[in-house]
Formats: C-alpha cells, sequence, structure tokens
C-alpha cells in the first residue's frame, strides 16, 4: 500500500489504488442497479399490456424488420467481445490493443445505431410512429383462415392497442439508443485517456467500469430483441 | 461545555479560499453541503410562499381571494417545490454531506466530482421547475395523474415535469456516493455496528434513492412523452390503463415518503443519544428497523390506490404490509423513548426538536394506521385527513428532525454558537403553530371537507380559521432561526470542537473542520455513543 500512494491517478480522499478501484466499481455496480429499475418500469408496463392484448402485439411485432434486428443482436454482442477484450488489454498494459479494441467497440456501436436508424426510417414511411398520423393495416395471415375477420369495432380496438405496442417499441429502443450514444461518448473519452497513457496495468478501471455500462447496454437489448420482435413466430 | 479554552482554528474549510470558484468548483464536501443548504432554504421558502397564499385562501368559506384555477396552480406548485426540492434533498443532501465522511472518519466522499455534478443536476431541475412556475404554473398536482397531464391540463406540465426528471438524477447520485462511501470509506475500526445510527438511516435512505427515483424518472418520461407526442401508455383511448400510472408513480413517491423521514430518524437518535448522555436503547434494533422501513417501504404503494379500482384482494395485501410497516416504525419510538428513560436530559434546543419529531410523528404514523384500513381510508381519502397525515409527518416529522440536526450539527458547520433562548423560543412556536395549523385540518378530513379546493361550505370555517392562524405563527417561527443562524454566522461565540460534550468523531475534530476533516486519520476502537466510558468532560 505505501509504495502506490503517489499514483498520479490516485485521488486525495483514498489511501490506495486498490480502494480507488473498488470505490469506483462498486459506484458503477449501484448505477447500473438504478438502470435495472429505469428500464424495469418500461418492461412492467411492457408486461402488463402484452398480458392484456397479446393479439394487438404479435400483430403489431410482425410488422418489424426481425433480419436487421438479428442483425443487429450479432453487431452487439461482437461489441461486447471487443468490450472485453479492451479491459483484457487494459489489465495486460497493452496500449495498442486496448485502442483497437476500444476502435472496433465505437464501430459496432455505431452500426448498430445506423441500423436502428435504418429501422426507425422504414416506421417512419409506414406511418407506424404513433399519434394523429398512425396507420396500421391489419393482415389476416392465410394460417388463420377459418378465423372470421371479426367486427369493425373489434379491428378498430386492435388497432387502438397497436399503438401502445409502438409506442413500447420506440421509447424502449429510443432509451436503449440514447444509452449507446452515451457509451459512444465514454469510449471516446477512454480512447482519449489510452492515447494519453492514463491508462496502465496499474491503473485500468476506468476502462473495466466502462466496459461494465457497455455490457449493460448490450443486455438490455438481449431483453429487447426477443420481447419486441420475436412474438408470436412460432403461430405462422 | 468543555473547559478547555475555545478557540477558531486558523486553517479550516470554510478559509480554504474565498472566491466564487472555491465554492462554485469545490469537490469538499462540506462546502457542496453548504451549497445544498442554500438551495434548499431558498426553496423551501418558495413552496412556503404558495403555503401562504393557500391558507390566505381558506380562511374564508368563498373562494375570493384567488379563482378555482389559480388555486390548483398554488396547491401544485407548493407540493412539487416542498417534495422534490426541498424535503427529499434536505437531509441527506445537506447534513448527510456534511457529516456521512466525518463520522466514519474518512477525508471526503469516495466520489466527489460526481457529488458536486449532483448539485448542478440539482439546481438545473429547479431551475426548469421555476421557470415552469414564471410561465404561468402547473395545476396536475403533484401526483400529475393521468389522463389529465397528458390530454386535459393546459398548463406547463413538460417543464415541471423534466425538472422533476432531472432533479431525481441529483438525488440517485446522491444515495450512490453515500451506498459508496459507506461501504469503502470507513476508517479503520470503524465496523458497521459501530457506526452512529444517522449512518445507518442514510444507507437505507440511499438504497430507496437508489432503487425508487429511476422509477419515478421513467414514469414522468412516460407523461412527457405521451404528451408532447401523443405516443400512448396511459390512454385509455388507446386501451391504455391511468391506473398504471398510479402504480408506477407511488412505487417511488410512497417509499419517497421514507427518503424523507428515515434522515430525520437518524437525526433523531443521534439527538437523543447526545442530549441524554446515554447509548441509544437497542442500537441494533434501531439500526435494523432502518434497513425495514426501507424495504418494507417498496411493498406498501398499493394503499394510495384503495379507491382507484385496484381489486379488493390487492388492497387487502397492500392494507396488511402497510400496517407491517409501522412495526419498525414504533420500534424506533420505544427505543427513543427508552433511552431517554433514566438519562441525564438536557432540555438544549436540539433536544425540544427531537422530543418535538417524537410526538409529532407519532400522531403521523398512528394516523397513518387508519389510513392504511381499507375501510376507514375510503372515508378519509382525499379529504384534509390526508393533508393532515402526511404533513405530521413531513413537517412535524422532516422539517422538525432537520431543524434539530441543523442547530445540533450548526457550531460543527459554521464554528460559532447561536442564541439559545431565540432557539428555544421559536423551537416553541413551530411546535405550537405547527399543531394549530395541522390538528384541525384532522378533523376538518374526518367531517369530510375535500381536499384541493378553494371553497368550503361556511360551518367548516372556524377550523380553517384556526389552522390559518397557526400557519402564520408557524411562518414566524421559520424565519426567527433564519435571522440567528445567518447572524451567529458572525457575531456567534466560539463553539470549540465539541460544545455538546458529545461523543462521534465529528465532535473530534475542530469546528469547522479543516478541508480533509482530520488533522490524522481516525482509528476507531469504541462503539458509538459510548457515553460510558469516553466521556471524562465535564459539563
Amino acid at each position: 500500500m505505501p509504495d502506490v500512494t503517489h499514483h498520479p491517478a490516485l485521488a486525495h480522499q483514498f489511501d490506495s489504488l486498490a480502494q480507488q478501484s473498488e470505490a469506483t466499481t462498486l459506484g458503477m455496480w449501484v448505477f447500473l442497479v438504478t438502470e435495472v429499475l429505469f428500464f424495469g418500469g418500461l418492461f412492467a408496463t411492457y408486461a402488463i399490456y402484452r398480458g392484456w392484448y397479446p393479439d394487438a402485439f404479435a400483430a403489431a411485432s410482425h410488422e418489424l424488420d426481425v433480419t436487421l434486428g438479428a442483425i443487429n443482436t450479432a453487431v452487439l454482442i461482437t461489441s461486447s467481445l471487443t468490450m472485453a477484450l479492451a479491459v483484457h488489454a487494459a489489465q495486460l498494459g497493452q496500449r495498442k490493443a486496448l485502442m483497437v479494441f476500444l476502435a472496433v467497440t465505437m464501430i459496432l456501436g455505431a452500426a448498430f445505431l445506423g441500423i436502428k436508424s435504418v429501422e426507425y426510417y422504414h416506421k417512419f414511411v409506414e406511418h407506424h410512429i404513433p399519434g394523429p398520423s398512425f396507420q396500421f393495416e391489419i393482415r389476416i395471415s392465410p394460417n388463420d383462415g377459418g378465423n372470421p375477420p371479426g367486427k369493425l369495432a373489434d379491428v378498430e380496438l386492435l388497432k387502438a392497442h397497436v399503438q401502445i405496442f409502438f409506442s413500447l417499441y420506440f421509447v424502449m429502443t429510443g432509451l436503449h439508443a440514447v444509452h449507446m450514444v452515451i457509451g459512444i461518448g465514454i469510449m471516446l473519452v477512454m480512447l482519449w485517456l489510452a492515447w494519453r497513457g492514463t491508462i496502465t496495468d496499474e491503473y485500468y478501471s476506468p476502462i473495466e467500469i466502462s466496459g461494465l455500462y457497455w455490457h449493460f447496454v448490450d443486455i438490455v437489448w438481449i431483453f429487447l430483441f426477443p420481447l419486441l420482435y420475436l412474438i408470436g413466430r412460432h403461430a405462422h | 461545555m468543555s473547559t478547555g479554552t475555545v478557540f477558531m482554528p486558523p486553517r479550516h474549510y470554510l478559509n480554504d479560499g474565498y472566491g466564487i470558484r472555491s465554492w462554485l468548483l469545490t469537490r469538499d464536501h462540506k462546502r457542496i453541503a453548504l451549497l445544498y443548504l442554500a438551495a434548499v432554504t431558498l426553496f423551501f421558502f418558495v413552496g412556503g410562499a404558495f403555503a401562504v397564499l393557500i391558507r390566505l385562501e381558506l380562511a374564508t368559506p368563498a373562494g375570493d381571494f384567488v379563482s378555482d384555477e389559480t388555486y390548483n396552480k398554488l396547491f401544485t406548485m407548493h407540493g412539487v417545490m416542498m417534495v422534490f426540492f426541498f424535503l427529499i434533498p434536505s437531509i441527506p443532501a445537506t447534513l448527510g454531506n456534511f457529516l456521512v465522511p466525518i463520522m466514519i472518519g474518512a477525508k471526503d466522499l469516495a466520489l466527489p466530482k460526481l457529488n458536486l455534478a449532483s448539485w448542478y443536476i440539482y439546481i438545473l431541475g429547479g431551475l426548469f421547475t421555476l421557470y415552469a412556475l414564471i410561465a404561468g404554473g402547473v395545476d396536475t398536482g403533484w401526483t400529475f395523474y393521468t389522463p389529465f397531464s397528458t390530454v386535459s391540463s393546459t398548463t406547463n406540465v413538460i417543464p415541471t415535469a423534466l425538472g422533476i426528471f432531472i432533479t431525481g438524477f441529483s438525488s440517485i447520485l446522491t444515495g450512490l456516493n453515500f451506498i459508496v462511501t459507506i461501504h469503502r470509506m470507513r476508517a479503520p475500526g470503524m465496523t458497521w455496528f459501530r457506526m452512529p445510527l444517522f449512518l445507518w438511516s442514510m444507507y437505507a435512505t440511499s438504497l430507496i434513492m437508489v432503487l425508487g427515483t429511476p422509477v419515478l424518472a421513467i414514469t414522468i418520461l412516460l407523461v412527457a412523452v405521451e404528451r408532447l407526442f401523443h405516443f400512448g401508455f396511459f390512454d385509455p383511448r388507446l386501451g391504455g390503463d391511468p391506473v398504471l400510472f398510479q402504480h408506477l408513480f407511488w412505487f417511488y413517491s410512497h417509499p419517497a415518503v421514507y427518503i424523507m423521514v428515515l434522515p430525520s430518524m437518524g437525526v433523531v437518535s443521534e439527538l437523543v443519544a447526545a442530549f441524554c448522555r446515554k447509548q441509544v436503547f437497542g442500537y441494533g434494533f434501531v439500526a435494523f428497523a432502518s434497513v425495514a422501513i426501507a424495504v418494507l417501504g417498496f411493498l406498501v404503494w398499493g394503499h394510495h390506490m384503495f379507491v382507484a379500482g385496484q381489486s379488493v384482494y390487492s388492497a387487502l395485501i397492500f392494507s396488511a404490509l402497510s400496517f407491517l410497516v409501522a412495526i419498525p416504525s414504533a420500534v424506533k419510538v420505544f427505543n427513543w423513548t427508552a433511552t431517554m428513560y433514566r438519562g441525564s436530559v438536557s432540555w438544549q434546543t436540539p433536544m425540544l426538536y427531537a422530543i418535538g419529531f417524537i410526538g409529532l410523528f407519532t400522531i403521523g404514523g398512528l394516523t397513518g394506521l387508519f389510513l392504511a384500513s381499507v375501510g376507514l381510508d375510503v372515508h378519509v381519502t382525499d379529504t384534509y385527513f390526508i393533508i393532515a397525515h402526511f404533513h405530521y409527518i413531513m413537517v412535524g416529522g422532516t422539517l422538525m428532525g432537520y431543524l434539530g440536526g441543523l442547530h445540533y450539527w450548526w457550531p460543527k458547520i459554521s464554528g460559532r454558537l447561536y442564541n439559545e433562548f431565540l432557539a428555544k423560543l421559536s423551537a416553541g412556536i413551530i411546535f405550537l403553530g405547527f399543531n394549530l395549523t395541522f390538528f384541525p385540518q384532522f378533523i376538518l378530513g374526518y367531517l369530510g371537507m375535500p381536499r384541493r379546493y378553494h371553497a368550503y361550505p361556511p360551518e367548516f370555517q372556524v377550523l380553517n380559521v384556526l389552522s390559518s392562524a397557526g400557519a402564520s405563527i408557524l411562518g414566524v417561527g421559520y424565519l426567527i432561526p433564519m435571522l440567528y443562524l445567518m447572524w451567529s454566522l458572525r457575531y456567534g461565540k466560539l463553539a470549540g470542537s465539541n460544545p455538546w460534550g458529545a461523543v462521534g468523531l465529528e465532535w473530534t475534530t475542530t469546528s469547522p473542520p479543516p478541508t480533509e476533516n482530520f488533522a490524522e486519520s481516525p482509528v476507531v476502537t469504541w462503539d458509538a455513543y459510548d457515553y460510558q466510558t469516553t466521556v471524562t468532560v465535564e459539563s
């Protein structure tokens, strides 16, 4: 402990780098708990409405582009891998490798956002943004053959419930995207720290806790993808 | 009083830099505490001004002072200012910020930059809300119930909602900082069960801040998105459920009551021990009661919705769970009383507030049980009974604890003593004014006077006039401390390190403390409130 007290990265309130690293890591974990609760409110809302309006949610879900969603899932999982490799490189003090992995993580994150905006654009063109200009065609799948199309009032009700799905879709994926943007910003700062040589094999906790954040944002998507894109696929 | 010479230390946190930058860019938890103190005091007086206008209107049965729309805005802004901008940050962000590091023997909070950031976030949220106020106010009530807040109201819902959303993050960051600090920054020997009970209550409060506030944030965000972009989350026209909003809102806002009152309970534990010269009776029970209140507080939100279309079964379960909160609360009240029993009680100002707290909190808590009973609650829902109940908790509880704590630690914060006579006088005025204001409201509510109306039947006038008279006494009671505390900053007698002869790490350092809190990092070898073995100082 006495040897490291003069490390330039040691803040005045701590006795040692180990204590500092433990404190900042715990801080990030506590922050992620708040994030779980933040998204938790949305997931609870989703669960309630999905339980009430399963047909509308399935119908609306079929309008989402599963292919793009799946590609995005793969992109994000890969970015988690490169993030983990970045942390590993930081622990070993490999500055170049760290910078490369951070950059790749950022590029993958940006790719995710690019694909997401293509999806948003499609939804905009199709008038699937909730609000006064919302439009939705109820497609009766041929597999439903025997079922009557139902009364007009039921169709109108279904369309209303579909708007709830799309409201949740945009807020959930939108907030996730905001977190991605913040994540890319954090990575930019980390890249700068790595470039400056602040990150060493003695002091790498900034990379470690940024990694925790990045993985968390990925995990949110791992839940969003099936909940939003894959509803009732097996039925058709 | 200590017999040693009383002196002002040559170097302390207040004279460690004088410029405006040394304050606005400080990372010292003690200076940030004072920044918060100034800000919450401002919001307290803004919120108080609305209360004055409300009580003026209610002095007569006719709605003759303000219009009904204006009245709606008055009680909304009163609630928003007091709940989100005064009560929630009051003790944690001021006394908590000042004391948490000192009480555990640390140099600062674990994350000082985040601490300063939380103050700026608080101010930013406050500015949004003040803007909403200047732009014409908001009339939804502090609860923002949908669909009124999302569809019908034509007032400034969005800026107010944004203000609350932003301010929420300041309380998340404060809570996060306290949790990390208490886990990782305790001085050698300062084990969990040697910590002063104030820290246990700060820890429990922080848990609620960290777990509850994000849910409020997302709920407010959904309201804003629904209002701005006509999305549908709670809109019944789309099959949305307004009651879902209430569930999400109270999931935070009931625990928020404990964000307000738990810190006060922590203060009272300190005060009772210090002014009875005894270890708090049943330390472990009081400590775990704080945690129990924090946990149970998350399971009772449904008691706000007994008449909101919730099923009878869930109402009964929420009712039973609400009764459970009474157990840890009562444990605390009994343990404080048991601490006083055969203690050598000295009746100084902070102790007056502590005793005021115990009495008023007991009334507030017991009437809470009325409201947790499904049948009785239906009778008094949305009446002045509710208003009286939660003001006994929030004003009688939180504010008494806050003022008691402020008086107790003021010599430590400022290094000077205030005028004890004026302080005792105003404590008495506040106690009297408070009861005169709010006790008649219990009766009014029980007789059926509804809340949130600017006019009422003439037979309620006598009780309303009593309440308004009490409010003006209460107002005077709040102004006097403001004056003598400011006065003491310059002219007060020097306090010395330990004016109360109390134990606790904060009394071992100078008043005011140096920037790094202790000349040498302390090593703790004694239990909290160890008056039997530690105190040798003659009083």
